[in-house]
């Protein structure tokens, strides 16, 4: 496969994985505010900073309101991982491989670009349009990996599809749990708390993780509810597994043969930390510090990725290439 | 019940695609338009309204650019199709065939002995003037000796109803994905009519094309790729619909490199070896070494390679000099020096203005004729005598006599209608028909083509970059 072309595959899908992740910090935001006491503040800067955005968002904005940030993080052409944003991009991606990607899934991200692109132009929001809007982001996502799941034959551009799509959602995992430590609790008293355990309770949800949750651990603990999100074997959005799966289809795209490839080797090494690490050992490192260090790993995946596929190479280091090439 | 109606419909003194002179319907018409008078006119709106829809979720749009902002358009679609008689259609396919397989002679010709010129067919600085025409392909010898793979010559109708043509386009001729999607669109807004009708198919285009492409390889298996300038492009959806449609993949100059002599591919796997590019990029950005060595663009050492015999190009270089329009006013000679038979389907009558007659004439009646730029395409560098002004036909022939090379002149023609939706009901509107033409192991026409309808009132320019829009090409048994 052209290495332009597994470039676009790979980004298009951790675009589209970006969009629905924005769309689920979002929509699960409004279900806490709901939830909480009419006396609380709203916080809306923890979304920002979970995500990294806030920089960019003091640039535009003095003070994180609530329409100022839905607004910023939903269609600002100036923030690139707002929604809009990420659909725009996984579509000009698909733009230019779509003799390579099914018609189903062009067109959908086409219709899908369009609406939200309808969609942006909307004034006066009220809170439970957002709702369906989010709802509907999160929807095309998932219809989008059902169309790939039933249409795209199991070859090399499908696994970069994966490979795209767990990258992505590994790092957007983290940021959930993330979203928990910036949250902040009126005080130091309420750990532990009900409202404490509802806010545990929103981070499941955003993750579409609580039913999973509760029919594994039925109780609410903090300790486990760190397990499920990130050593959990089986859960399809806990860490682990979406690097146990990035790491499958890299091992299918290059074969059983797999030294010297630095995206294996790198995506292989995080993931089996993980497999012999414990919730509590988690806890015990700061649960802040363990998804910093692992969003920092999780970022040299993606590099490694870049090198060993994307990278244009000079005619020189490729010779020696071309002669095992399957 | 307010049926969509043909009742007030005026042919206005031109030739009618539809009706005859007297009003009655042509008989290829006749099925068609009894349907038609039995829709609803709401049902009829509502396929017109479904047809737009279609082409915009599949995405089916070309560029057009202003400023730094790319801008997508869909080339509107008329779901009235144009239909052609299988009786008038084949002696347009044996005019075509005619006319290919003279001018893939008149190229190979002038690559090597360039007998035509010693006899004194046509003037030697015309083809040596012209910008298509390549010092740098004399001698070559391209796969099974066929340069013209592609090609997709406009034709129109005048008064009288005859066919002739207007310009050939050898060099990257596009279109194609609009005939091909167009139809996919009229099998939902007229399925029962289709099937009753007797159209011949045009949807087995893609394998057709890449057949002929791989007959180009001696490969068994031969790799064939698409090449395309990017997503930038205004054809670019063109481009990635025909090498999804072929299964082939479609790559970008940066994907090329020329390897001990061999073209390959960067892949992510190491480097393949390419045997066959249908390009749809310019001759002279194909190769910066060859053609523009200033030039970012291009695969270095490619040309030498194609010279090689290590790669296949479809359309071949060079092949723009049967595209000048001065060369064009010679092509029934050409035919008739090469084949020694008649043109089956005529040129438009052309006035070379570098013939001193021709000339005195063109000077005198610039308001009358529509005058082109020997190299332009796309409705650009043209003058259109008696719809411009004093002041622009006094420009024309103050170029003209500056340079009369680079200038024809033709009368002007009012091209053919066809019935149109318009918001005022039907009118007829101007067309014009791009067939296509593949030369593999042999010349073929694909029944059908792409109708360009100028879709404003009263216009005679049909390009899309200009208000056009496009129908449905029909072609009976």
């Amino acid at each position: 496969m052209l290495s332009r072309v597994a470039n676009s595959i790979y980004w298009m899908n951790r675009y589209i994985e970006r969009a629905e992740n924005y769309a689920r910090f979002m929509g699960v935001k409004f279900n806490l505010i709901l939830d909480m006491p009419p006396s609380e503040q709203e916080q809306w800067e923890p979304l920002l900073v979970a995500n990294a955005d806030n920089h960019l968002f003091y640039q535009y904005f003095d003070s994180p309101g609530r329409d100022a940030v839905l607004h910023f993080m939903s269609f600002d052409e100036r923030n690139p991982n707002s929604i809009f944003s990420c659909f725009r991009a996984a579509r000009e991606n698909a733009r230019s491989v779509r003799e390579i990607i099914t018609k189903e899934m062009w067109e959908h991200l086409n219709q899908v670009f369009l609406r939200v692109q309808e969609e942006s132009g909307k004034k006066g929001w009220k809170m439970d349009e957002w709702q369906d809007f989010f709802n509907e982001v999160k929807m095309a996502s998932q219809l989008f990996y059902g169309i790939i799941d039933s249409t795209l034959t199991r070859n090399e551009s499908w696994h970069f599809c994966r490979l795209g799509r767990f990258i992505e959602r590994a790092d957007k995992t983290s940021r959930f749990l993330d979203i928990k430590y910036f949250i902040l609790l009126p005080s130091i008293d309420a750990i532990g708390t009900n409202m404490d355990l509802l806010q545990w309770s929103v981070v499941l949800k955003s993750a579409s993780a609580y039913n999973m949750y509760r029919q594994a651990f039925r109780v609410l603990r903090p300790e486990d509810i760190i397990y499920f999100l990130v050593l959990d074997r089986h859960f399809p959005r806990s860490i682990y597994y979406c690097l146990f799966q990035a790491e499958q289809s890299l091992m299918a795209i290059s074969g059983k043969e797999t030294k010297g490839n630095k995206a294996i080797k790198v995506t292989g090494k995080l993931r089996s930390e993980l497999e012999f690490t414990d919730a509590a050992e988690i806890i015990a490192s700061g649960l802040h510090e363990f998804m910093d260090a692992f969003q920092k790993r999780n970022n040299e995946i993606g590099a490694a990725i870049y090198e060993t596929y994307f990278a244009l190479k000079p005619v020189e280091s490729f010779n020696g290439g071309a002669q095992h090439q399957g | 019940m307010n049926q969509a109606s043909f009742a007030g419909y005026d042919p206005g003194g031109f030739y009618d695609e539809m009706f005859r002179a007297d009003g009655t319907v042509r008989p290829e018409y006749a099925y068609l338009l009894a349907q038609l008078e039995q829709i609803p006119r709401e049902d009829f709106l509502a396929k017109q309204f479904a047809a737009e829809r279609a082409l915009m979720s599949m995405g089916i749009t070309f560029n057009v650019y202003s400023e730094n902002q790319g801008v997508e358009r869909i080339m509107p679609i008329d779901i009235i199709p144009r239909i052609i008689n299988g009786e008038e259609w084949k002696r347009l396919e044996e005019g075509l065939i005619q006319r290919v397989t003279a001018l893939n002679l008149f190229v190979d010709d002038l690559y090597h002995d360039q007998q035509i010129l010693k006899d004194g067919v046509i003037p030697r600085h015309v083809v040596e003037s012209s910008r298509g025409f390549l010092p740098r392909c004399m001698g070559l010898n391209p796969p099974q000796g066929i340069w013209c793979h592609i090609t997709g010559s406009d034709l129109i109708r005048g008064d009288d109803g005859g066919f002739m043509v207007l310009e050939d386009n050898l060099r990257c001729p596009s279109g194609v994905s609009y005939m091909l999607e167009n139809r996919e669109i009229l099998k939902k807004s007229f399925p029962e009519v289709l099937e009753k009708a007797g159209v011949q198919h045009v949807s087995d285009y893609p394998t057709r094309l890449l057949d002929m492409l791989q007959y180009l390889s001696g490969k068994a298996a031969p790799t064939v790729v698409v090449l395309t300038p990017g997503t930038y492009n205004a054809a670019y959806f063109e481009h990635s619909y025909l090498a999804q449609q072929m299964g082939v993949h479609l790559v970008e100059s940066s994907d090329l490199i020329v390897v001990d002599g061999q073209v390959k591919m960067r892949t992510t796997s190491g480097f393949e070896t390419v045997d066959v590019i249908y390009r749809r990029i310019d001759d002279t950005f194909l190769d910066p070494q060859a053609f523009n060595p200033d030039s970012l663009i291009g695969i270095p050492g490619i040309f030498e390679a194609y010279r090689n015999g290590k790669v296949a190009l479809a359309n071949a270089p060079g092949t723009g000099v049967a595209d000048d329009k001065v060369v064009y006013a010679y092509v029934p000679r050409i035919i008739e020096y090469y084949l020694k038979q008649e043109a089956i389907i005529p040129n438009v009558h052309t006035y070379i203005c570098e013939e001193e007659d021709s000339r005195k004439y063109v000077l005198e009646h610039v308001e009358e004729l529509v005058v082109k730029e020997a190299n332009e395409a796309g409705g650009y560098g043209m003058l259109i005598g008696p719809k411009a002004t004093k002041a622009e036909c006094e420009e024309f022939r103050k170029r003209i006599q500056a340079n009369p090379r680079n200038y024809i002149a033709q009368p002007t023609i009012s091209l053919s209608r066809v019935p149109t939706h318009t918001e005022a009901g039907f009118e007829g509107r101007h067309v014009d028909l791009r067939p296509y033409i593949l030369y593999g192991e042999k010349v073929e026409v694909i029944p059908g083509g792409l109708t360009r309808v100028a879709m404003r009132k009263g216009s005679l320019v049909v390009n899309s970059s200009q208000g056009g829009g496009s129908k449905d090409t029909w072609v009976l048994y």
